[in-house]
């Protein structure tokens, strides 16, 4: 039993973490939020090339993590999820298909099978950069990918972007508490303000390892990943969700505002904790599991 | 990344299951009342006939010197085995570690059988009536003397303190030193001339609290652990051990999660089905996190303030363990019984080793980075 990344492992997610400092800064994410695509230019290519859509899901986990802590505006989630860089998902719990507009191939769920889709009525996000669509089930069989799998890998790929956006959050509201003054001293020497983020530091700490676990039982027993990938999905959840609450709220006014870039994190924290089943579903078919004696011993 | 257990670590986990489905005793009372106690040194006894009471330890102390996989695997087999309480804890999982880093070969040669053998009974001396949290307010102090020291103060909420044989504590040995400066960690028979026990009711009525007065003690230079005046860099490496891995290691946490789950299946409540799964995937969560810390540690890093983050995390999961299960329970919840007892047992954990809001403190500081 060994837990933890190897040395190339690490080196890919710094490749990636430097590629998107450059190629998806903060201002590139604003910029989606009122461009005609919702989506930032070249960079998907980019992450193509990166071969991030080849990977198995312990060797790409860990970018997954870094694209959503630069918030990344592009289908990563879908594509990663269909092993295909040209197509968007919908699935009977996540039904719109984010950039069906952009995206090549749109992919949607008919009873136990993914059949191609043709694109509806567009629906608006609370995240300015994810364009949402109605989609269609009328077209043919289109991947002999399992459903159940490609679900799974969809919900696991959120997590890891919801574990990023949340690391971000928090790296932000750290930078910030302890520069913003107010009675002559830094808020983040306020106890309560320490309290607040040490919450949130101890929500994203114990979600993180299950969404690696989550990747290696994918990698290496995908059609028995369900209560791994419900773990993983669920905490990530949770965890986004609060250290979002708290990072607004350490932040105070200023966070409340969409001139910040906060808010582009916050609300595709909230888009993605809801997305691909929220906690409430993941910890459902836990529960399912439990009741059939199923447990998830390594 | 491999999560598969090897063949051999699934071979001692193999071993270690036939061993404790064979001898684990059911129905002990409770370690912390007198006569208990006793029957409970009879289990640790036997534990370390059979190499089980510690098993990462060193071969030259005859051990099996598990690796930390190891003995992760052990708890959980120990936990799931219905194994009880450890009264030895506070010996082999606090002092232990501080004595193998600390130590002399002759302290370690003469302390660590025989706290294995639970033969010496090992508690902590730290807090005192005016210094819980702020533990560097400790007013103990100890007097130099011809060949050792001379001790005198009070210490409280010492675990098991009535039924030990020997306390490991800190005292001013510099008068003039302020704060974490001029104390030293001392190694204290409970039989030691000067030396009043006076035992009390915890919150579950045992009496597994108590008062330790220290009158003119004398304690050779021999029994002072690590060098005089840096007693606080030595204790805080045993808080490591005790607010983190080694105390809490993930096995008991799981067991009562599927303990829980047993009960939820037994009698259904639809209203709290959500809460009891979310409390048996943060006992999982918590295994890989300790999965994750140990591949970390084996790879040289040391168990620092992060340590923090998991007291904080057992010590509330723990709580909300229980409180699902007596909320389960229903009118039930007030009978005396194991849910019960846990659930008193569960609320020391927020306060116990740094209270949760010290520990809230130690991440913002020293995890996080933010200013004092």
């Amino acid at each position: 039993m060994r837990f933890a990344f190897d040395a190339e492992q690490l080196e890919f997610r710094d490749a990636a973490r430097n590629l998107l400092e450059k190629e998806c800064p903060a201002s590139a994410v604003r910029a989606a939020w009122s461009n005609d695509t919702g989506r930032v230019w070249g960079l998907w290519d980019r992450l193509v090339e990166m071969g991030l859509f080849e990977l198995d899901e312990v060797d790409s986990i860990l970018v997954l993590e870094e694209t959503g802590r630069a918030c990344v505006p592009e289908p990563v989630v879908e594509a990663w999820a269909l092993q295909r860089s040209d197509a968007t998902l919908a699935l009977d719990h996540t039904p719109f298909a984010l950039y069906a507009d952009t995206a090549g191939v749109v992919l949607v769920q008919r009873d136990e099978d993914l059949v191609g889709a043709s694109m509806g009525e567009r629906r608006v996000s609370v995240d300015g950069t994810r364009r949402l669509f109605e989609v269609h089930d009328d077209g043919d069989v289109v991947t002999d990918l399992e459903l159940g799998v490609v679900a799974d890998r969809a919900a696991l790929a959120a997590a890891a972007q919801l574990v990023g956006l949340a690391q971000q959050m928090l790296d932000m509201s750290v930078a910030y508490v302890a520069q913003r003054e107010q009675f002559g001293k830094p808020v983040g020497s306020f106890q309560a303000v320490k309290h607040h983020l040490a919450d949130a530091a101890l929500r994203l700490e114990f979600a993180r390892p299950c969404v690696h676990r989550a990747a290696w039982v994918l990698a290496n027993d995908p059609d028995d990943a369900q209560d791994a990938v419900s773990l993983a999905k669920a905490q990530a959840s949770e965890a986004a969700l609060l250290v979002a609450r708290k990072a607004l709220q350490v932040h105070g006014a200023i966070g409340y505002t969409v001139e910040y870039d906060l808010h582009m994190w916050i609300k595709r924290s909230w888009a993605l904790a809801a997305a691909w089943g929220d906690a409430g579903w993941h910890r459902n078919r836990v529960k399912n599991a439990l009741l059939k004696g199923r447990t998830t011993d390594a | 990344m491999d999560l598969r257990f090897t063949e051999s670590e699934e071979a001692f986990r193999a071993e270690a299951r036939a061993w404790l489905d064979a001898n684990v005793p059911h129905e002990l009372p409770s370690g912390d009342t007198r006569d208990g106690f006793a029957l409970h040194l009879d289990w640790e006894r036997k534990l370390f006939d059979d190499r089980w009471a510690v098993v990462s330890w060193p071969k030259e102390y005859g051990r099996r010197e598990a690796s930390l996989i190891e003995w992760l695997i052990f708890e959980e087999e120990y936990y799931r085995a219905g194994g009880p309480q450890r009264v030895t804890q506070n010996g082999i999982f606090l002092l232990a570690p501080t004595v193998f880093e600390f130590g002399t070969k002759e302290q370690q040669d003469r302390i660590l059988p025989r706290m294995a053998g639970a033969e010496d009974l090992w508690c902590q001396g730290w807090s005192e009536p005016n210094a819980g949290s702020d533990l560097a307010g400790i007013k103990s102090t100890a007097r130099r003397d011809e060949g050792g020291w001379r001790l005198t103060g009070q210490k409280t909420w010492t675990t098991r303190g009535a039924f030990c044989t020997h306390l490991f504590g800190l005292f001013r040995t510099d008068p003039e030193a302020q704060r974490h400066r001029g104390m030293s960690y001392f190694l204290v028979p409970l039989d030691a001339e000067g030396v009043t026990v006076r035992g009390f009711g915890r919150l579950d009525g045992d009496e597994g609290f108590a008062e330790v007065f220290f009158e003119d003690v004398f304690v050779p230079d021999g029994d002072v652990l690590g060098e005089v005046n840096k007693g606080w860099n030595v204790a805080m490496a045993t808080t490591g051990s005790e607010r983190g891995l080694t105390l809490r290691s993930p096995g008991r946490f799981m067991a009562t999660a599927a303990r829980l789950v047993e009960l939820w299946k037994s009698q259904p409540e639809p209203s709290i089905d959500d809460d009891v799964v979310a409390c048996w995937m943060d006992a999982e969560a918590y295994r890989w996190q300790t999965y994750a810390t140990v591949a970390r540690l084996m790879d040289g890093a040391k168990a620092g303030a992060e340590a923090s983050l998991t007291k904080l995390f057992w010590s509330e999961l723990d709580v909300r363990l229980h409180e699902t299960a007596l909320r389960l329970l229903g009118p039930d919840a007030e009978l005396e019984g194991p849910w019960m007892k846990g659930f008193e047992f569960a609320l020391a954990g927020p306060i116990y080793a740094g209270t949760n809001e010290i520990q809230r403190n130690v991440v913002a500081e020293r995890v996080l980075g933010l200013p004092r």
